[in-house]
C-alpha cells in the first residue's frame, strides 16, 4: 500500500488516496487532504458535510453515499457539487478519512 | 396457528414460498402479497428492445408459479407495523404475523429526476426496465434514423448493474447489423468513475466500449432534463445532448418501507450482511432487490439469498440459532452483442475474476470473456428459471462463491477470500 506524508505523519493509503485506517483521522489530516485533491481552504459548510460523513460512518457502519449526504447532512445536492468538485461523495468521504462509499455495486 | 407472510412475489418471494410451503411445520400457515397478476421474467426485458424477445413469452400467470397450498393475497401492502407484528393492507386490513419476509424488490423511479416524466416520455426519452418501457422503446428503435443516442445511469445502486453495458453492446450491435452504425452517436454517461463498479471488469468492459466506437462520460449525476432542449445537465453543470435519451433512472424500494420506517434513503432495508435478518428486528428477514446489502440487486443473488432465509425461517421456527451463511455472491450473464455473451461471478470480498465458471445443468461457462455459450447458457436459463428455480427444485449449485476455475493474478494465498477461507 502506498504511503503519503500529511501534517508531519505517514499514514497508509489505498490506490485511490483513501485513508487505510480511518481511525487514525484527525481534522489536521481533512485539511491536507483538501489542498491535495485542489479543495482549497475547508468551509463552515465542508466542515458540516465532514462531520455529519464521520457521524454518520461511526453510526451506521459504512460511509454515507452522496444520497444519503445531500439528504440528511443539511447541504444539498448543488452545494456538495460546489464544495467537492466532480465526485463529491468519494471526495467527502476521502477526506473525512473514510473508506470509497460502497453504495455502487 | 402461527404465521408466516411474504410480501413480494417475484424471484425470491416466489422460491422462498414454494420451498416453504413443504417444509414449515403444519402448525404455521404461509400468505404470499403481491399485486400484480403475472410474474414477470426480468432477465428478457434487456432483449425487448432489439426485437430479440417478445412480450408474451416474458410473462406467465403468478398463479402457476406456487406450489399447490401456497395460498396469494393478490393486495397492495400499505404498512408494516413492527410493533403489533402485522402487516396492513390497502384496504386496512391487517394480517398478524410471527415471522415476515420482506421480498418487495426494488423499482425505477423516474419522478425524482426534473424533466424525465413530462410530454417527451416515452417520446424520445424511454426506460427498459418495465414491459411498457421496454415495448415501447423497441419501436422507437426500430424507426430511429440516427443522431445521438444516450444511455443515461442516474444513480446507484440499480438493478441488474451489468444492464446499462449490455444496452450499449446490444445497441451498437443493432445498429451495425442494419448497416447504420456511422448514423449513430452512442455515449454511455455513468455517475460511476468507470464503466462498472469493479475494478477488473470495469478494465475490461471499458476497453470493449472503446473498441466499439461508444463514448463514456463518468462522473455523471444527473440532475435534470430539459426535454425541450433535448439535455441531460449534471449537477455540476455539464450537459450531454440527445436524440433518444434511454435511461436507468433512480431506484427505490417499495413505497410502504419508506411508510413504515423500515428503510434507508432509498427504501432499502438495512439488512444483517450474513443472517438476512432486517437490522433491529429478528423477526423480519429480507432478501433480494429489497436489502440495502453490498451485493448486486441480481436474480442471481435473490437465489443465492434465499437458500439462506429458508434455512434460517426453519431455524427460528425451532427456535434454534441463525446461520451466518450469505458471502455476498452474485453472477451475471453480460450480453456483448453479435450471439456473444459474458460471466462475471463474484461476492462481498472478491472481485469478478477471468476463468470458467461450472454452471450445473447448463456447463462450464467462461468468466469475463465474450463467448458464443455464454449467450446460450443465459437462453437456457429462461428454462432453468421457470421450470427449476421458481418452483423450488433443487439446483446443483452452492450458494457459496468457488474459487476454483477462476484465475488471479499475483501471488497465491494472499487474497482476502482465500485467508477466510
Amino acid at each position: 500500500m502506498p504511503a503519503v506524508e500529511y501534517a508531519g505523519k505517514v499514514f497508509e493509503v489505498n490506490e485511490e488516496g483513501f485513508l487505510a485506517d480511518s481511525s487514525q483521522w484527525t481534522p489536521e489530516i481533512a485539511e491536507a487532504i483538501a489542498t491535495e485533491v485542489g479543495i482549497g481552504e475547508l468551509t463552515d459548510k465542508h466542515w458540516k458535510v465532514i462531520t455529519f460523513c464521520r457521524e454518520d460512518a461511526a453510526k451506521q457502519g459504512t460511509p454515507p453515499g452522496l444520497r444519503r449526504i445531500s439528504k440528511l447532512s443539511g447541504v444539498n445536492m448543488k452545494e456538495l457539487y460546489q464544495l467537492f468538485p466532480k465526485g463529491p461523495g468519494k471526495l467527502a468521504a476521502r477526506v473525512s478519512g473514510l473508506p470509497k462509499p460502497q453504495g455502487c455495486i | 396457528m402461527k404465521n408466516l407472510i411474504i410480501i413480494g412475489a417475484g424471484t425470491a418471494g416466489t422460491t422462498v414460498a414454494n420451498h416453504l410451503q413443504t417444509k414449515l411445520p403444519s402448525d404455521w400457515g404461509l400468505k404470499v402479497i403481491d399485486p400484480a397478476p403475472r410474474h414477470l421474467f426480468q432477465p428478457d426485458l434487456i432483449f425487448l428492445p432489439f426485437g430479440m424477445q417478445v412480450a408474451e413469452k416474458m410473462e406467465r400467470p403468478r398463479k402457476s408459479t406456487f406450489r399447490r397450498g401456497v395460498e396469494w393475497l393478490q393486495q397492495e401492502v400499505s404498512a408494516v407495523d413492527t410493533d403489533a407484528r402485522q402487516v396492513v393492507l390497502d384496504d386496512d386490513e391487517r394480517l398478524p404475523y410471527d415471522l415476515l419476509i420482506i421480498a418487495s424488490g426494488s423499482h425505477i423511479r423516474p419522478e425524482e429526476t426534473p424533466g424525465l416524466l413530462g410530454e417527451h416520455w416515452q417520446k424520445n426519452i424511454f426506460d427498459f426496465y418495465t414491459l411498457e418501457g421496454a415495448t415501447k422503446l423497441r419501436d422507437a428503435l426500430a424507426e430511429f434514423e440516427g443522431g445521438r443516442l444516450v444511455l443515461n445511469v442516474v444513480e446507484m445502486p440499480i438493478k441488474c448493474p451489468v444492464a446499462p453495458l449490455e444496452f450499449a453492446f446490444l445497441a451498437e450491435a443493432f445498429f451495425t447489423n442494419r448497416g447504420m452504425r456511422d448514423l449513430i452517436d452512442l455515449t454511455f454517461v455513468t455517475p460511476l468513475d468507470g464503466a462498472f463498479t469493479k475494478p477488473l471488469a470495469a478494465k475490461a468492459f471499458g476497453s470493449m466500449l472503446g473498441d466499439r466506437g461508444i463514448k463514456v462520460e463518468t462522473e455523471f449525476n444527473a440532475a435534470e432534463v430539459d426535454g425541450d432542449r433535448q439535455v441531460l445537465r449534471s449537477y455540476d453543470e455539464r450537459e450531454v445532448p440527445y436524440d433518444l435519451l434511454v435511461t436507468v433512472p433512480t431506484h427505490m424500494g417499495a413505497k410502504f418501507i419508506g411508510e413504515s420506517g423500515l428503510g434507508d434513503e432509498l427504501a432499502f432495508v438495512p439488512t444483517q450482511k450474513k443472517n438476512l435478518l432486517a437490522e433491529g428486528h429478528d423477526d423480519i428477514f429480507v432478501l433480494g432487490d429489497a436489502t440495502n446489502l453490498p451485493t448486486s440487486k441480481a436474480g442471481s443473488v435473490a437465489h443465492f439469498q434465499s437458500e439462506v432465509v429458508i434455512e434460517n425461517v426453519l431455524r427460528a421456527v425451532e427456535g434454534k440459532s441463525l446461520v451466518d451463511d450469505f458471502d455476498g455472491h452474485a453472477n451475471c450473464f453480460i450480453e456483448s452483442g453479435y450471439g456473444k455473451a459474458m460471466l462475471i461471478d463474484f461476492n462481498y470480498d472478491v472481485e469478478p475474476l477471468p476463468g470458467s465458471y461450472p454452471l450445473p445443468v447448463i456447463g462450464p461457462m467462461a468468466l469475463l470473456k465474450e463467448a458464443r455459450r455464454n449467450h446460450w447458457g443465459k437462453l437456457l436459463f429462461r428454462w432453468v428459471y421457470w421450470n427449476m428455480l421458481l418452483p423450488g427444485k433443487p439446483l446443483p449449485v452452492t450458494n457459496h462463491m468457488s474459487m476454483v476455475g477462476k484465475k488471479r493474478n499475483g501471488p497465491a494465498g494472499t487474497s482476502k477470500s482465500e485467508i477466510a477461507a
